[in-house]
């Protein structure tokens, strides 16, 4: 299970973003979470995949209730999620190459030695060609390096995905490839699906379940 | 600095401020029928190391007519932008470019000089309206501020002034009236563009881009990353602008459900090239696409089959010698990988 219980969070104590924010995913369930531009959904997104600590509120993964966020989350919850954001140019470093993107969580948690086969089966997964690897971010398309990025997310194979608004900057056909990969990487491991979104036939189409973000948060706030 | 390649120089009109009245010597026609926008042949290639080309955008052809929308579509990637920064003199200094594009009055916006093109053009004559237009604005200016210099700019007073310009009370006046013709609250005149929300910002950037009163508007992903609701609002005010007041509009776009919102034509981009040009409500509808690549962006759509084209667009600076989408196309045979098609009657395909 992944649940959210409670979640308040934002950037000002006093001006929370997100308040009072409940939500619940069963093992292997896909849930799209469907809100307006500046609603918080990013931020709770943040908060699931343990990349941002909530002023209040609880995170339980698989049973274990989460106690550090960011670089305080112990290594095995940490590694159990899977992130892909909005803009791949910001989730990028542009110093590297695509291959060494792809690698980087191997390389940041010691399996160094996994990165070639891991990195060539799956950047074919996600459709990457070859002679593509060898490029830095500013050389390759929104759609190519959103397609490395996905590639990154799952190449620790985590058992949780957190897609926040994935395809926003892309266009269709790049959009239902990369659903693909996700639900093919899904139908392989198990995994487990939180999928933010303003996209309501998207979503509607992608996800086992879709919410809207005024059913999850505590129904008084809201501006 | 933009230059022709071929020998095309017969088009090219004396640079120069050239005003509405005063009819280009080539005669693509002046009047109420001509077109706000003629495109001919546009080509567009950087040159790279070791004397390689990149053709990002070859022998685009098409026509504005006044009021009309035309949606330009296609992969990211596939050479939009170029087209639109080519329109605008904006391409970068390894560009070369061919062909034609003129204003209804003859001025061809790629053989003009960078003088022409900053005074006459750039806001008079073509409106930009920007992808992010929080980012498009300047961070430490109000939107205010913003307005009152277009408006100095661009609008010349209806008395004498001094150095022709609007001032004081007059220009502040002005400024909110261009604030209201695109629906932005005078209450927030006063805010700094990170104050605004991306609806807000929106509106900011096409009541600016409406200042000049330009016959054309360019609108490059105006649509990008805003939700649907904002999408909507944001399309359908682009076409209050334009087809209700006789004005052009080209929209860039990857979003296929924006353009078939507001636009009355489609043109579907593959590799640079222009691969089918028809009406939209025969695009979206029946009978359809006929390009297999615009069918299979088409159908890629989550309303619709929901599955991705296969496999990769060429890459820009190594393409196939045939149909660029042959290698993706299931209808591809030995003629499509020998021989490129050409666009006759709205599409590319030798199977169309």
């Amino acid at each position: 299970m992944l649940e959210l219980t409670g979640i308040t969070a934002g950037y000002d104590r006093r001006a929370p973003v997100v308040r009072g924010a409940h939500l619940a995913l069963r093992p292997g369930e896909s849930l799209g979470l469907l809100g307006p531009s500046g609603c918080g959904k990013s931020t709770l997104a943040r908060v699931a995949a343990l990349l941002h600590r909530p002023d209040r509120g609880t995170v339980t993964l698989d049973g274990r209730a989460v106690t550090g966020y960011r670089h305080r989350a112990p290594r095995d919850l940490r590694t159990s999620v899977g992130v892909v954001f909005q803009q791949p140019r910001l989730a990028a470093d542009p110093r590297l190459r695509l291959r060494d993107l792809v690698a980087e969580p191997l390389r940041a948690t010691g399996r160094r030695t996994e990165a070639d086969a891991a990195v060539a089966e799956l950047t074919e997964r996600v459709g990457l060609g070859r002679d593509l690897l060898t490029r830095r971010a500013h050389e390759v398309s929104d759609g190519q390096l959103q397609r490395a990025c996905l590639a990154r997310a799952l190449i620790l194979r985590p058992r949780w995905l957190v897609c926040d608004e994935m395809t926003a900057m892309l266009d269709a056909s790049t959009t239902a490839a990369l659903v693909r990969v996700v639900e093919e990487y899904r139908a392989d491991t198990g995994a487990g699906l939180l999928a933010v979104g303003h996209d309501p036939v998207l979503l509607a189409r992608w996800c086992d379940r879709t919410t809207h973000w005024d059913e999850i948060v505590d129904g008084t706030v809201k501006d | 600095m933009t230059r022709h390649h071929p020998a095309d120089a017969a088009g090219v009109r004396p640079a120069g401020p050239a005003p509405a009245g005063d009819p280009g010597p080539a005669g693509s026609g002046t009047g109420p029928g001509a077109p706000v926008l003629a495109v001919d042949g546009l080509s567009v290639r950087f040159r790279m190391r070791a004397g390689r080309h990149v053709e990002a955008v070859t022998g685009a052809s098409f026509r504005l007519a006044p009021g009309e929308c035309l949606a330009l579509v296609g992969e990211s990637g596939c050479g939009k932008s170029v087209l639109a920064s080519a329109l605008l003199g904006l391409l970068p200094g390894n560009a070369e470019t061919a062909g034609s594009a003129r204003l209804a009055d003859g001025l061809d916006l790629l053989a003009a000089d960078e003088r022409t093109l900053a005074r006459t053009v750039r806001g008079r004559r073509v409106g930009l309206v920007p992808q992010s237009p929080a980012a498009h604005l300047t961070p430490v200016r109000t939107i205010r501020a913003h307005l009152e210099e277009t408006v100095r700019e661009l609008v010349r007073p209806a008395v004498p002034a001094p150095r022709g310009r609007l001032r004081g009370d007059a220009l502040r006046a002005a400024a909110e009236a261009a604030a209201e013709r695109a629906a932005f609250p005078a209450g927030h005149l006063d805010r700094y563009p990170h104050e605004l929300s991306g609806g807000l910002a929106q509106r900011a950037a096409t009541a600016l881009a409406l200042v000049g009163d330009a016959p054309l508007l360019l609108a490059d992903e105006p649509t990008t990353g805003l939700d649907r609701e904002l999408v909507h609002r944001t399309v359908d005010e682009l076409r209050a602008h334009t087809r209700d007041v006789g004005r052009a509009l080209l929209m860039i776009t990857h979003d296929l459900a924006a353009a078939e919102r507001i636009a009355d034509t489609v043109a579907v981009m593959y590799a640079g090239r222009i691969v089918e040009l028809a009406p939209a409500a025969a695009f979206f509808g029946a009978p359809g696409p006929r390009h297999p690549y615009a069918a299979g962006l088409l159908d890629a759509l989550p309303e619709r089959a929901f599955t991705p084209i296969p496999g990769a667009p060429p890459e820009l600076g190594a393409l196939p010698p045939g149909c660029a989408f042959a290698a993706r196309c299931a209808r591809a045979d030995d003629a499509c990988r020998a021989e490129r098609p050409a666009l006759t009657e709205g599409v590319a395909c030798h199977h169309a």
